[in-house]
């Protein structure tokens, strides 16, 4: 009986805690069972990007990682799930089609599943950063068409951050095999997707070649740049052929190019930039 | 030159129409003028156009010789965040129409201007699935009808916006939701529920327009005792799901209510619910007076892919057959007798690997690669289906059924879950199989008689826009990139486009105010409306 009321003490309490500050912590920090319902919610809502056990799918960033790229601490996960990340494929709770809106409780249930799930002492990088800085910007060629703070080339993603959300063996498997999952770029607010890195070639009536990726697309019109970071915006039913390729314009980096030891100094670069 | 000639008849009608002093402005919305919606082109009084679901408008001021020089004519912009999947009404020169956390407004369909807007107090406990989202109104009466996200049925008043009664149909908090546009039939409406997230016993109902009482509930899992209840273990029937989120049609000759329903719950987990799970994701023939069920067809037994079967069943009358036909979310085009229920034909018009066999009545029925399992399994189509709710178009000009398709497949993972009332119960996960395999998105005109897709049109990226067929030769839908689009309904070649910088979760519609037609879609949080120049 006195545990019974207990129970309902602390019931109330944290439904109080809920209520009054929820933006400052999560009332269910550390419980088990939030936890384990969390682990349901998480599959339903999160799971389809950031792959189960929160390891990160390709799309979606691995949250196992104690550092986060856009929130720290519990309010601020709480925020970002609530509300999205403008100008990323980051929805709000329960406005994208994909699993359902989720209450307060249930973002706080998720959140103590991720940190349950985090790994806390997580392994250094492998590799050399101030190495994979200079060969990041040298010999591997990597900043003629990517960008790591405000340096480097255009025609690929801006690598700045992606230190801080994908995985390490994420980012190898992109350089390694750049076609099997071609990067998001650019994304708009109500549609389902974001565009793809996808390779173009379009022929204008004047017969000119343009080569290099698409910005955007849909039926009618085209916005490519091409491999010399020029802008081309183009009516599809004036040009002379279109063809589009899922196989990317960035080189195949295999172990003969970029030996594994290079490879994990550029992700130790990218890791420690990605982390600031 | 039989299509002009048909053409010219169809002017014909409409000029009468318009010319003989149309109908008084604001005049009752009858049930007759419902039946007979076909003589007045001019008006968009029910989701779908009519009752048989064809989305078809009589109008053919618009048509394929002078497509190409569409304008727009106005835009109204709801402020609403989120998906607009609304269809509009117009009656008499005004639209109606609704957007995102329960909103309803009227405006003057040639200026787009507000005669009044209404919008309902959301609780902060919802439970929304997919979005906070209403595809639209039903019209009766002097009254518009809305189902809110609050399970609420409420009548406005057509002239004002005012609240003429207001019903709490079911409990929200426990995931009970309306999305649906409802269905005027004689002076009942009739809507369904959804929920089928969260493990609701799914429901059809109707009620007096006049009071608001409710006339009959069809619970489409049958509690015990009733017929199909056996299809259910345990008591795994009380949270069946079977949700009926989308709308009907109706036969006037027979007075039934042909209605789709949803998934079971828990959506991806069939543990726990061996059967068929009758009604999920079935058809269901009823009594308009009385909500009996005369015959019901169920398309996906025992579901594990969340593929309701929900797409808006189409009444076809065809070769002396009396016809209904739906293009199914699992990938497969139903042509059913709508006397008695019996399959006709199921033919795939997407990507499907889950059936590679018929039942004796020709039914596709899963192969046991298809059962989700924890690793998880690639099946298509995937969970978002090959089609979904976007409404599909019948043209008896092509006697071509029109449907947004899409390919794609997941990675259908399952895991126990229990079951907890108000929270999401999918008992699942699923993942894009998406290596090197994009989406592919289409329109595609499919022949009823054979089920061959006779046309098709590759979108950049699949999209959730509705289909919209005219008596001008011409096809409208939308898609993801915010393009609204006219095609030749004989060839599904685009002959003109408009940017309307919002993706299209919307079906669009035709009508006419003095004398001139326009075309009506919602995309991204505006409603656009666009005619000749």
């Amino acid at each position: 009986m006195f545990r019974r009321l207990c129970v309902g003490f602390v019931g109330l309490l944290l439904l109080g805690t809920a209520a009054y500050t929820a933006d400052d912590r999560n009332p269910l920090a550390g419980d088990a069972k939030a936890a384990k319902a969390g682990e349901y919610e998480f599959r339903i809502n999160c799971a389809l990007c950031h792959g189960l056990g929160a390891r990160g799918g390709g799309r979606g960033p691995d949250l196992t990682r104690a550092q986060k790229k856009h929130a720290h601490s519990d309010a601020d996960v709480f925020q970002v799930i609530s509300n999205g990340i403008a100008g990323t494929a980051m929805p709000a709770n329960g406005t994208n089609g994909q699993g359902v809106g989720m209450t307060d409780e249930e973002i706080w249930q998720i959140i103590t599943y991720i940190r349950s799930q985090e790994v806390k002492a997580a392994a250094g990088p492998m590799g050399k950063a101030a190495r994979g800085k200079d060969l990041f910007y040298g010999d591997a060629n990597c900043s003629l068409c990517h960008m790591v703070e405000g340096k480097g080339g255009r025609l690929g993603p801006d690598l700045t951050g992606v230190g801080g959300s994908r995985t390490r063996e994420a980012i190898i498997d992109s350089v390694r095999n750049p076609s099997r999952r071609l990067a998001w770029g650019l994304t708009e607010a109500t549609k389902e997707f974001p565009q793809e890195y996808e390779s173009v070639t379009a022929v204008t009536a004047d017969g000119k070649e343009i080569k290099g990726v698409t910005l955007n697309e849909d039926s009618f019109s085209v916005q490519i740049m091409d491999v010399n970071e020029q802008i081309h915006l183009l009516e599809k039913d004036k040009l002379r052929s279109f063809q589009k390729s899922r196989e990317s314009a960035m080189p195949k980096y295999d172990a003969a190019v970029l030996s594994d030891k290079d490879l994990e100094d550029i992700v130790a670069f990218l890791i420690s930039v990605g982390a600031k | 030159m039989k299509r002009v000639g048909s053409q010219t008849i169809a002017s014909g009608i409409v000029l009468i129409v318009l010319l003989s002093g149309i109908l008084p402005a604001h005049a009752q919305v009858t049930f007759e003028r419902l039946v007979n919606s076909a003589k007045e082109p001019q008006n968009w009084m029910t989701y779908s156009g009519d009752y048989s679901g064809k989305r078809f408008s009589g109008l053919d001021q618009i048509n394929t010789t002078n497509a190409g020089s569409l304008v727009a004519k106005w835009v109204y912009q709801t402020a609403a965040t989120g998906k607009l999947e609304t269809t509009p009404l117009v009656v008499d020169g005004i639209l109606y129409a609704t957007a995102q956390d329960n909103r309803a407004f009227a405006l003057d369909a040639r200026t787009g201007r507000p005669i009044w807007m209404y919008q309902r107090q959301i609780p902060g406990d919802i439970r929304p699935c997919c979005g906070r989202v209403n595809r639209g109104l039903a019209i009766l009466g002097n009254k518009v009808f809305l189902g809110t996200l609050d399970a609420h049925v409420i009548a406005l008043d057509a002239k004002t916006g005012n609240v003429v009664w207001d019903v709490a149909a079911a409990d929200y908090r426990i995931g009970h939701s309306f999305t649906v546009a409802p269905l005027a039939v004689k002076n009942l409406i009739v809507i369904g529920v959804s929920g089928g997230e969260y493990g609701v016993r799914g429901f059809i109902d109707a009620y007096d327009a006049d009071t608001g009482a409710r006339k009959w509930r069809f619970y489409t899992v049958p509690g015990p005792g009733e017929p199909g209840h056996e299809t259910w273990e345990g008591d795994s029937w009380k949270v069946g799901g079977a949700p009926a989120w989308n709308t009907g049609t109706y036969d006037a000759a027979t007075n039934q209510i042909f209605w789709p329903t949803g998934n079971p719950s828990p959506s991806n987990r069939g543990e726990g619910r061996a059967g068929d799970n009758l009604y999920s994701n079935s058809l269901l023939a009823l009594d308009a007076d009385t909500g009996k069920l005369k015959w019901y067809f169920q398309f996906t037994r025992h579901d594990e892919h969340d593929w309701d079967a929900t797409q808006v069943p189409v009444i076809v009358d065809a070769g002396g057959k009396h016809l209904i036909a739906q293009a199914n979310r699992n990938g497969f085009f139903y042509v059913i007798d709508r006397t008695n229920g019996k399959l006709i034909s199921a033919t795939a018009y997407g990507k499907t690997t889950w059936s590679d066999a018929k039942d004796a009545d020709g039914r596709p029925v899963a192969n046991q690669k298809a059962s989700p399992t924890l690793e998880g399994r690639r099946v298509c189509p995937g969970a978002l289906g090959t089609t979904n709710f976007m409404a599909p178009a019948y043209d008896p000009q092509t006697s071509l059924f029109y449907v947004t398709a899409r390919d794609q497949c997941d990675i259908f993972s399952t895991a126990p879950q229990p079951y907890e009332a108000g929270h999401a119960f999918y008992g699942s996960a699923y993942f894009p199989s998406e290596e090197a395999e994009p989406y592919l998105g289409f329109l595609k005109a499919i022949d009823p008689a054979t089920g061959e897709v006779k046309w098709k049109f590759q979108h950049t990226s699949p999209t959730w826009s509705g289909v919209l067929s005219t008596a001008g030769g011409l096809v409208f839908s939308g898609d993801a990139e915010g393009n609204f689009i006219a095609f030749d309904a004989a060839s599904l070649k685009p002959l003109w486009h408009f940017q309307m910088g919002g993706a299209v979760y919307a079906a669009p519609i035709a009508f006419a105010v003095d004398r001139r037609e326009y075309v009506a879609i919602a995309a991204g949080s505006a409603v656009y409306a666009f005619g000749l120049p």
